[in-house]
């Protein structure tokens, strides 16, 4: 039996980077906030403080701070003639649980987006010709323009105090900075992080080579800063336990250490932890959310009214929650009709591993999630992709997010996985070797989508999301491109020994690569191609928004957080200023 | 008749006895509700979450338990029925209407508080909304629940009397002296007792032990008080919990956020002037234990690897996140309670609205031995300066 409880102002589903944040902006604006997370609340210094933070089996190989896959997981298959199966243990990418979500283990690289990459439809045809783009590349433009979402991310990096330095500061180019970064109205809150030897090294490779290095903007702070809501933030102490950890010395910029400290503080705030949303309602138009319904860990059913709802969880189960609750139109790649499920997009990583002789000792320990230097000479449309063949790119760096003694051991291909051999060349390589990587974009195509799982089930009888994805030819040109790139500053570093490894062949859903899976309840202009609107308001129900990387129409050569989070920020001002003073659509359909 | 007459006399008893003010004016009434703040009578009068004032907040003493009575004017089970001179002689005097109040009850130090301001407090609970909630008080084993026992304790451990200003001293600092002294009643944990719970009068503020805490030193001893803190340091670390080098947690964070942090900052001013100006302030400090000491040495080590990621090599913390320990007085207190309590245990600072982080240390109890432990507080009661006894394992 669902009880039904007192209906609150806003209820919020999912607590971490997206719902903290606009229960912040909510909670503010004076409503009452209800927000109800399936993970347990986390805090700092009990779930996962220095005493044991850097539990490498704990949080790495078993996978700690992340969902159980017996609690909800997805299918995968590469492409609509094959069976998709269940991911039984995660692997390319690691769904984010409990309060905080993502934004406990994420490395905290903190990037802006290009301007051209929220135009990146209409800036390609105009540069290259509509003929450049492959027919069943579906990209477009994102309804907005960077210098609409330039105020956000400016919000966020301040609240976060991330660390970096400025290459574009409202329109002047700065020596050190990202020469090809959106103009931005402020320095960064704090200096960027001071880089190790391997950093060092790269981007002098870099400067020899004619490109702009610079530090990478991190989440790991260079030094304590309080930020705008008052709470303090320590600074990094280079313990490379940042990406799947959380951070237990209040260094690296999440909820936690940004936003909830006073949220909770809040009476209009409420958080319900350990409690699935099981789905949205809706009135009988369908074009009116109720509330939600949702179970607690007793088993009991509760329905929450609520006159705005907030789908706040990670990217995938955005899109599930869609189509659980009969929200939008289903995606359907054979007529390319419908909006819940399209352009499901996902990041195209690579690597170069370099062995060098002893003389050059690169004390991998020393290192945090955001720590390295960069080159953006070849991402997005920084430079001319005509003779290439492909359109995007992305960031390349040496970043030195780990020295971490279980799986970041690097030996040269052709050593024994284990054994005396291995432990050697362990021992022999791991002071001196050094992975540079880069990180591209992913484009939207048609037959890369999300819909449930005709034949696979989760714990409440709900179908499971399924994806379908392939890696494309432009893709695999681009990486091929960038990683080729990257050997030759690599090289200029003078290694003994390099091996390049371009992304190539099909996805394989087994092997880590990134958490930035990208889609499926895209933002747009136009509602027969997108499922919300510019303030991440659904086109079909309007007191939903659904903020998250489900709103990516494509993903760009960078980490998503920071783009998340500003989107968050400006939707949460379109519902406090506008959409508060007057219920209904902020964009006319 | 006769129970009319009856009802119409307890009716009487409860109207306020003192002329001269209006037990109802806005004034009064405020002002009364800030010398609640003041008295801290919520932080056993209230359980935590409960009706205000309601009562039945357990108190542990080294005596037993007793429960704080109900506060609210309900008749039956509150004070609803209290006269005003009843009210005044509980607040100053330890009688209550039904003989001696436990010392737990800190009349000792409300005796010094004139009879305007309590009757100020007593205008202000009058407005509380009446809640029933029948207490009974006295937990305690025998013998101590025999109160006819708190007579003989009163002649050892009480003197009646109000607050006396000290001629020569400024007007600032007899009201930070009547706050500490009287209303604020910070001896009740700051100073250390005798085995019947009185306070040693001859070492006022120079620190006690309670409920597992060791309360430091709060006078201007420049080595284990506040004497190296600005009275902007004393001020700032009442009304936020935090300073530039120390953060409250323990029953002090609940100090903060009951009672300081609701102050005015001229009191808190006053209290920081009065403070500064007590105890020993040219106490020398002892000569610390030589670096190259075994003990050190291995204190030295387990620092290095499990404290210096928040508090640093240099033992100076990260203002308004984690507390410096080098100059630190608590650090480098006699009494080493506090110290193995939050090394074992943990501690989380106070969180307030200007100083909303909260930041707190883990337990590493499960992880340092007790000689690991009694090595590592010795090391950083003798190293960046800092000089204390050896911690014994």
């Amino acid at each position: 039996m669902t009880r039904r409880l007192p209906p609150t102002d806003a209820v919020i589903i999912g607590l971490g980077w997206t719902g903290s944040i606009l229960a912040h902006e909510l909670t503010g604006a004076g409503l009452n906030v209800v927000a109800i997370e399936r993970g347990p609340w986390r805090d700092t210094a009990t779930d996962f403080p220095t005493t044991y933070a850097q539990d490498e089996l704990r949080y790495h190989v078993r996978h700690d701070l992340f969902l159980r896959p017996a609690q909800e997981t997805m299918t995968v298959r590469n492409n609509g003639n094959q069976n998709a199966l269940p991911m039984r243990s995660w692997g390319s990418f690691m769904p984010p649980n409990g309060v905080g979500g993502g934004g406990v283990h994420w490395n905290g690289q903190t990037w802006r987006f290009l301007p051209s990459d929220f135009q990146q439809r209409s800036h390609n045809i105009e540069r290259y010709g509509k003929n450049f783009l492959p027919d069943d590349m579906t990209i477009q433009d994102w309804g907005i323009t960077y210098d609409d979402i330039e105020p956000y991310y400016d919000r966020f990096e301040y609240l976060c105090g991330t660390s970096g330095i400025a290459g574009n500061l409202k329109g002047v180019l700065k020596d050190g900075g990202n020469l090809y970064e959106g103009p931005r109205s402020r320095e960064y809150p704090t200096p960027g992080q001071k880089q190790p030897y391997g950093p060092t090294l790269f981007a002098k490779a870099a400067i020899e080579l004619g490109y702009k290095p610079f530090p990478q903007p991190s989440g790991n702070l260079s030094q304590a800063y309080t930020n705008p809501l008052g709470v303090t933030l320590g600074p990094c102490t280079y313990c490379g336990f940042c990406e799947w950890f959380g951070c237990g010395n209040y260094s690296k910029a999440s909820p936690q250490t940004t936003i909830l400290p006073v949220l909770v503080r809040r009476p209009n705030f409420e958080a319900r932890t350990q409690c699935e949303v099981l789905k949205i309602n809706l009135d009988p138009s369908g074009k009116r959310a109720t509330g939600v319904t949702y179970i607690d860990s007793n088993g009991g059913t509760w329905e929450q009214p609520a006159e705005i709802v907030l789908l706040c969880a990670f990217q995938l189960f955005n899109v599930q929650m869609l189509l659980w609750s009969g929200i939008g139109q289903p995606y359907n790649p054979s007529t390319n009709e419908g909006v819940i499920g399209r352009n499901y997009s996902y990041q195209v990583t690579s690597s170069v591993n370099a062995f060098f002789d002893e003389d050059k000792n690169f004390n991998p320990f020393i290192s945090s999630g955001a720590i390295g230097t960069c080159v953006d000479d070849f991402n997005g449309d920084n430079f001319d992709h005509g003779k290439h063949g492909y359109i995007g790119g992305g960031y390349m760096g040496a970043v030195q997010t780990n020295g971490r003694p279980l799986q970041s051991t690097l030996t040269p291909k052709g050593t024994p996985a284990w054994g005396a051999d291995w432990k050697k060349s362990v021992k022999q390589n791991y002071l001196h070797t050094y992975q540079t990587a880069t990180h591209g974009g992913c484009c939207s195509y048609r037959d890369a989508y999300l819909d449930l799982d005709p034949t696979y089930n989760d714990a409440f009888g709900r179908k499971l999301l399924r994806i379908t994805f392939d890696f494309h030819e432009n893709e695999l040109k681009m990486s091929q491109y960038m990683t080729d790139r990257l050997a030759e500053i690599t090289q200029k570093m003078g290694p003994r020994h390099l091996e390049k490894n371009p992304r190539a062949g099909h996805y394989n859903s087994t092997i880590y690569q990134t958490t930035h899976t990208c889609g499926g309840a895209i933002m747009g202009d136009d509602p027969k191609t997108s499922a919300v609107n510019r303030y991440l308001q659904s086109w079909d129900v309007p007191n939903l928004f659904i903020p998250g990387a489900s709103a990516f129409p494509q993903n760009a050569g960078y980490n998503p957080t920071n783009t998340v989070a500003a989107l968050a920020f400006m939707s949460g001002d379109a519902i406090v200023n506008q959409y508060l003073k007057s219920p209904g659509p902020l964009v006319p359909a | 008749m006769r129970s009319a007459t009856f009802a119409l006399l307890l009716l009487l008893a409860a109207v306020p006895a003192h002329a001269g003010s209006d037990g109802q004016s806005y004034d009064q009434i405020s002002r009364g509700r800030y010398l609640a703040t003041l008295g801290d009578c919520a932080a056993c009068h209230t359980v935590p979450g409960g009706p205000p004032y309601a009562g039945g907040r357990a108190l542990e003493t080294p005596f037993g338990t007793l429960l704080a009575p109900n506060l609210t004017p309900d008749r039956e089970t509150g004070i609803g029925a209290w006269s005003d001179d009843e009210f005044i002689a509980a607040v100053r005097e330890g009688q209550g209407r039904n003989g001696h109040l436990y010392p737990a009850m800190p009349y000792p130090y409300y005796t010094k508080m004139s009879r305007d301001d309590v009757l100020a407090i007593r205008d202000y609970l009058a407005t509380l909304e009446p809640v029933t909630n029948k207490v009974v008080a006295n937990q305690l084993p025998f013998p101590f629940s025999m109160r006819f026992t708190l007579s003989m304790w009163n002649g050892i451990n009480f003197t009646s009397g109000r607050f006396q200003p000290v001629q020569g001293k400024s007007e600032e600092w007899n009201r930070g002296a009547y706050l500490v002294e009287g209303a604020g009643h910070c001896g009740a944990c700051h100073t250390s007792k005798n085995f019947l719970g009185g306070d040693h009068t001859g070492s006022a503020l120079e620190g006690g032990v309670l409920q597992g805490w060791f309360a430091p030193n709060i006078t201007g001893d420049p080595h284990v008080g506040v004497g190296g803190w600005s009275a902007d340091d004393i001020v700032a670390y009442l009304l936020t919990g935090h300073n530039r080098m120390s953060a409250a947690t323990g029953p002090m964070a609940e100090v903060v956020t009951d009672q300081t942090s609701q102050m005015s900052p001229q009191d808190l001013q006053a209290i920081a002037v009065y403070l500064k100006d007590t105890g020993d302030q040219s106490n020398p400090a002892p000569t610390p234990i030589a670096a190259s000491d075994p003990v050190m040495q291995k204190g030295q080590a387990v620092y290095i690897d499990q404290c210096t990621a928040c508090h640093g090599a240099a033992g100076d913390g990260i203002p308004s996140l984690i507390p410096s320990l080098k100059g630190s007085s608590s650090i480098q207190s006699a009494d080493t309670t506090s110290l193995r309590r939050i090394v074992m245990e943990g501690a989380r600072s106070v969180a307030t609205d200007p100083a909303p982080t909260g930041a707190a240390m883990p337990s590493f109890g499960w992880k340092l031995s007790r000689e690991q432990i009694a090595a590592v507080l010795t090391y950083i009661r003798n190293s960046w300066g800092n000089s204390a006894a050896a911690v014994a394992p």
